[in-house]
């Protein structure tokens, strides 16, 4: 099964006002030189059979008409790889 | 006869009782619409009431506009028929772009009650001509997501238009842009907004009865019709 991956952002020019909070409370938290954080939105589909063009399509179609509002956010559409995929575990949860 | 107003409920929605009661109490007949009816009953408008439609997932309205109600409700608007989007309802009418813009979180990202000065900047809309032209109202404002946007163009396009039917007064509270409290589409059928009318009906329970003009005006309207 192929995972497609839509993630999902405010536009450049529309305030974020979580994403400004969540920068303001770095620096009490002793994580410094961070000067700006944009929040967003990721979807994780996972599509039944091969992910062809035509695929893609339905799923540009679905980012665009319902996953996000194209009036305020942008959003890009990816297929993530096998190996990104298995990758993936291992970078979770790993303590500092 | 008497003027059918429908008021849909969405699961989620909180004001449609409240709605539905400042139809009655403005002289028309409420007509409660279910999110899955595709027949609008015969109502000659219709009103979105406030709430937190599909519990607001994805993005306030966006679950909301794709509902089997909202198909005929977008259909009847485009064709003239009366809306009014309060709240949660105007939410889902920039959702399903009967009105343009979107709205965001409040700009202080808390969740405001309060009541709210406002000025009606438009009395020519179906859901605004029993005020005055620059009119002063106070009604109740709730809302975490209430800040209005648009971009440049379409917020000039908007004033330059008379679409900019309410602005809020004193103070913004929710970072909208330039102050707008509510729009109205190009034909003044379609008419959404944050704050809620609909709870500044009675002197019981409202700050004020300055909210039934809406009601009033739609009711108006469709009688001359």
């Amino acid at each position: 099964m192929a995972r497609v991956v839509v993630d999902v952002m405010l536009k450049p020019e529309i305030l974020d006002p979580q994403g400004q909070a969540v920068q303001r409370a770095l620096p009490r938290l002793g994580y410094q030189g961070i000067s700006d954080v944009r929040q967003g939105k990721r979807f994780e589909l996972e599509v039944e059979g091969p992910v062809d063009e035509a695929v893609l399509a339905r799923v540009r179609e679905m980012a665009e008409t319902f996953l996000a509002n194209t009036v305020i956010e942008n959003f890009t559409v990816r297929v993530e790889d096998a190996a990104e995929a298995a990758s993936e575990p291992k970078a979770e949860g790993v303590a500092p | 006869m008497t003027t059918r107003i429908g008021v849909v409920t969405f699961p989620g929605s909180l004001d449609d009782r409240d709605a539905q009661r400042a139809v009655r109490l403005a002289g028309g007949e409420a007509v409660p619409l279910w999110h899955r009816d595709t027949n609008l009953h015969q109502v000659d408008a219709v009103i979105l009431p406030g709430g937190f439609s599909y519990g607001d997932y994805l993005r306030c309205g966006a679950i909301a506009r794709f509902s089997p109600v909202m198909e005929t409700v977008i259909e009847q608007a485009k064709a003239g028929m009366p809306v009014l989007g309060i709240c949660n309802g105007f939410q889902v009418l920039c959702e399903s772009h009967l009105l343009p813009g979107a709205l965001t979180r409040n700009d202080h990202l808390h969740f405001i009650c309060r009541d709210q000065k406002l000025r009606v900047e438009n009395a020519a809309t179906a859901w605004t001509s029993d005020y005055a032209g620059g009119q002063e109202i106070t009604v109740p404002l709730k809302n975490g997501e209430g800040g209005y946007v648009a971009d440049e163009r379409t917020l000039d396009e908007l004033e330059a238009e008379g679409r900019v039917v309410f602005r809020y007064l004193d103070v913004n509270p929710n970072g909208s842009r330039r102050d707008i409290a509510g729009v109205t589409n190009a034909a003044g059928n379609v008419v959404g907004l944050m704050p809620h009318p609909e709870h500044a009906v009675e002197p019981l329970t409202g700050p004020t009865t300055d909210g039934l003009g809406f009601f009033t005006s739609v009711l108006k309207k469709l009688v001359t019709a």
